[in-house]
């Protein structure tokens, strides 16, 4: 074997989170070892140059949420992190029309006023409510999620505090909180604005993956859940990151390695040894055997309890949870290299839109069809696409004055009918830049390179299970104290020194790191 | 402040921000590359046999073991060792040399230049200056300018042509990043802008304003004068001058010449040790956001960097200095300041106190002094 040292820490995938975690150990002076499956870190937060001089985000592509006392703690700046700002976003409306949101408020309010005066003046007010939700809702993304049932007195203190916390906010906020957890999107919107396309593209952040569509209930929060990359305001933590993705991922894992963390990649894990119903090492698929006091899943929870562990190191009953834990991957991602920058017909030529997102979600009736579509187990014909240019920002992406085109598309159905084809994946391509193609006639001539990913690509690109980019689903029966399972939130499993992290526990998905931080101060607690 | 505003700098209008904030292009001078008009510096060509004898007069670095093509950034002082200004000697050629300064210094050149075999002129008016910085900046200028930016070190300059334009390009800025000034003859220097931009345009140029440019100079941990210190000609008070000792600008300090302006002053300086020293805070982010907790708000924070005086207080209580600009690091994700300590409180680590104004009450935030520059990336030498 080549490592006799003995690690404290073995963490099990290289994603963000799994780095995060490693760093945090390896920065309290443990010794960690980290196992990537893939020739290099990252998971789905990869930059990759998949066609000559250009390079893509592969998967996830703005990071939304990572979380500033991260980037400050492992020093990512020095590492390399830069964050630019994603300020606008346009929809191209089905009449020619548009509606913009731009960097700047007044703008974004005149520009609203033109299609109606009276959601200009709500925006500000809704802006505000979902200011004051996200401030309810944000100490907990910063907290290990008690369980309600336990009589432990942290546990009860911690509910304690969190009771104390929601009667601080009042009558009235406290109702729109139990709002927001139990509406549809589309509901919610409806309660405060006119424009159809603007409630579209506000519902659309509800929806990103997830199996609902905007009349879902449950999107309410979702949507909250996203806009909470926009509470820090100043710290604009919506952005791309320099150099894709990817950069914080290696950011990440510089920082790690400089605290002392190894970093293997090229080995992928088989099982996680156990012995007397603890945790005492992994072993490779090539058959090494690798010991450590503490082992930590970054994998989805499917992965980390029904694929590393045998069947019968498990209680049933939690077994049966995480089986019962859903997936359900239903978005997509194309990848284009372009020629040049695409004419929007509402927006001709090239202009700063370019540097923030286009949104196709023209009303909210063109969502629910889509999310129709995929009801019944077809991708979307038409589908919601969110649309970014990173080589505009970032002009390192593309060779010069050529540019790559980022396209999240939803809904793709990880269980598509007949399972996904080759054809299938070229059709669903095509659906897509047909549509693209609609709103930015002659755009399908500029591509000089496509890359489709569906959520089959997904799980066998990244691991994750049935391609659903939050390593499960984000709907309210699946987030806080029931992630990944009830009773098993705190990312301690009933396997003793088997350690969770990871989106598919607490607090979730996006780029935020925060369950890889929260799982190491888990361990770190624990005295391991 | 904000937004297509302007500002006065040395007699001059420059733009504060092109755009309504000043956001993209403070990152494009981390991720891009930026384009600052930085004309209305002060520019003194000083030739002759004894033109490095005057400058050495003058400055506290050592200008004649300076070889041509080289750039050096140094203070200069009055009698008293109390720093006057501060610049870049440029050595164009054998006997040449050009002065940049922030403040008029014709007269006091020519004080100096009693007895010396020296031509000094004033081209302020006659050169204008153009500053490309950020990581892009190497690959624009070299395809604009057809010469090879790859053996131009930093603090090195090397004259070039764009368009037929001559020019100097030097490897420096105020940045704090990899980043190069652009001098040429006035009457070139819209063109010159025109074919920066055109050829910076695939690679994502940003013309860019003060705003952003105070935001790296904090980053880069660089002093603005009359902010964060007062030129010695303009105090009024003993109090209010400063040495290159305590402006943390000892490096620049050559006691090894024969005899330079303010030289014994700073002698005796160096043998007593320096009473304040000028370093960098970084404030403890908990405690910013504990503070504004208390009243109810998520953590305000001010979106352009100030120039204020704003106290620092030691554990005990007691006012130890006080910083003079801040502000909050868009790419660090830190608020930061750059302030005057007492020289015991100034050890990197130590913990102090600033004084932040929450909801209109005066509260103190924990910050810990750190050295400078903040930020210093690679890039910036390689």
């Amino acid at each position: 074997m080549a490592s006799s040292a003995r690690y404290d820490a073995i963490v099990i995938g290289g994603g963000h989170n799994g780095l995060v975690h490693a760093a945090y150990l390896a920065r309290a002076g443990r010794k960690v070892l980290v196992v990537e499956r893939r020739p290099r870190v990252g998971g789905a937060a990869i930059t990759e140059e998949v066609f000559p001089g250009f390079k893509f985000s592969m998967f996830s592509y703005v990071v939304s949420l990572l979380r500033p006392e991260i980037i400050r703690d492992l020093e990512l700046p020095r590492h390399g992190l830069h964050i630019l700002p994603l300020e606008s976003t346009l929809t191209p409306m089905e009449n020619g029309d548009y509606l913009a949101a731009w960097g700047d408020h007044d703008e974004t309010r005149r520009e609203l006023c033109r299609h109606s005066p009276r959601d200009a003046e709500a925006y500000d007010e809704y802006g505000r409510l979902m200011h004051h939700m996200a401030h309810a809702v944000k100490p907990i993304l910063g907290m290990v999620p008690p369980d309600p049932t336990s009589l432990d007195p942290r546990d009860l203190l911690a509910l304690l505090r969190l009771g104390r916390h929601f009667r601080g906010l009042g009558g009235e906020r406290f109702h729109a909180l139990v709002k927001l957890m139990t509406m549809s999107s589309a509901d919610l919107l409806d309660e405060w604005f006119e424009t159809d396309v603007l409630k579209a593209t506000k519902a659309a952040s509800g929806i990103i993956g997830t199996f609902l569509g905007p009349r879902s209930p449950g999107t309410a929060y979702v949507l909250l859940h996203h806009y909470m990359g926009e509470l820090d305001g100043v710290f604009r933590a919506w952005g791309f990151a320099k150099g894709g993705t990817g950069s914080v991922s290696e950011a990440i894992a510089s920082a790690a390695r400089g605290f002392g963390a190894e970093i293997r990649c090229d080995a992928p894990v088989a099982r996680v040894l156990v012995r007397g119903g603890r945790a005492t090492g992994v072993v490779l698929e090539n058959g090494d055997e690798i010991p450590a006091s503490v082992v930590v899943s970054s994998l989805d929870p499917r992965r980390t309890f029904l694929q590393l562990l045998d069947g019968n190191a498990l209680p049933a009953d939690f077994a049966a949870d995480i089986r019962r834990f859903k997936f359900r991957g239903s978005s997509g991602k194309v990848n284009l290299a372009l020629d040049a920058l695409p004419s929007f017909t509402c927006m001709p030529g090239l202009g700063r839109h370019h540097r923030g997102a286009v949104s196709i979600s023209p009303s909210l009736d063109y969502v629910e069809r889509a999310y129709d579509d995929a009801k019944y187990g077809e991708f979307s014909r038409r589908p919601y696409m969110d649309i970014v240019f990173p080589s505009v920002i970032d002009p390192g992406m593309a060779p010069p004055g050529k540019h790559v085109m980022s396209i999240f598309v939803q809904y793709a159905p990880y269980k598509v009918n007949g399972g996904w084809t080759d054809a299938k994946r070229e059709a669903f391509g095509d659906a897509v830049v047909n549509t693209v193609e609609e709103f930015a006639p002659g755009f399908k001539s500029l591509i000089l390179h496509r890359q489709v990913l569906t959520p089959a690509d997904i799980e066998r690109i990244t691991g994750l299970s049935e391609g659903n980019i939050f390593a499960g689903e984000l709907a309210l029966h699946q987030l806080f104290f029931l992630r990944p399972a009830p009773g098993w939130a705190k990312f301690r499993t009933p396997v003793r020194g088997f350690y969770q992290c990871g989106s598919g526990t607490h607090p979730g998905g996006g780029i935020m790191g925060a369950s890889g931080r929260l799982a190491a101060l888990a361990v770190l607690g624990d005295g391991r | 402040m904000e937004g297509q505003a302007w500002r006065r700098w040395a007699g001059y209008v420059v733009a504060s921000s092109y755009e309504l904030s000043h956001d993209r292009e403070y990152h494009a001078i981390r991720s891009a590359a930026a384009l600052f008009d930085v004309s209305p510096l002060y520019k003194y060509l000083v030739t002759g046999p004894d033109a490095a004898r005057l400058l050495d007069r003058i400055v506290t670095r050592n200008v004649s073991k300076a070889k041509v093509g080289q750039v050096l950034y140094t203070p200069w002082c009055d009698a008293e060792g109390k720093q006057i200004d501060d610049g870049t000697i440029s050595r164009l050629d054998e006997g040449t040399y050009r002065l940049t300064a922030a403040d008029p210094n014709l007269r006091w050149l020519h004080l100096n230049a009693a007895g010396l075999d020296v031509t000094v002129a004033d081209v302020s008016e006659r050169t204008a200056a153009l500053s490309l910085q950020g990581p892009s900046a190497r690959a624009i200028l070299q395809i604009a300018a057809e010469v090879d930016l790859a053996g131009l070190r930093y603090f090195h300059l090397t004259q070039a042509t764009i368009r037929g334009m001559p020019l100097t390009i030097s490897r420096t800025g105020y940045t704090g990043d990899l980043g190069y000034e652009v001098w040429v003859d006035a009457d070139h220097a819209v063109p010159l802008w025109d074919a920066l931009i055109e050829t910076g345009s695939p690679y994502g140029i940003t013309p860019a304003g003060m705003l952003a440019l105070d935001v790296a100079r904090i980053e880069a941990g660089l002093l603005l004068i009359e902010v964060d210190y007062f030129s010695s000609r303009h105090a009024l008070i003993e109090a209010q001058k400063s040495s290159p000792f305590e402006l943390g600008l000892g490096w620049t300090v050559a006691l090894d010449k024969e005899r330079f302006n303010g030289k014994a002053a700073l002698v005796d300086e160096k043998r007593r040790g320096s009473a304040w020293q000028f370093t960098g805070l970084a404030v403890d982010w908990e405690s910013l956001e504990r503070l504004y907790a208390d009243v109810g708000l998520p953590p305000r924070l001010p979106t352009v960097a100030w120039r204020t005086s704003v106290p620092i207080y030691g554990d005990g209580g007691r006012q130890v200095g006080y910083a003079t600009s801040g502000g909050w690091s868009p790419l660090l994700k830190q608020y930061l300041a750059l302030a005057h300590l007492e020289a015991p409180f100034a050890r990197p680590g130590t913990a102090v106190r600033m004084e932040v104004t929450v909801e209109h009450r005066r509260k103190q935030a924990a910050a810990r002094v750190t050295p400078l520059p903040f930020f210093n990336p690679e890039r910036k030498r390689a």
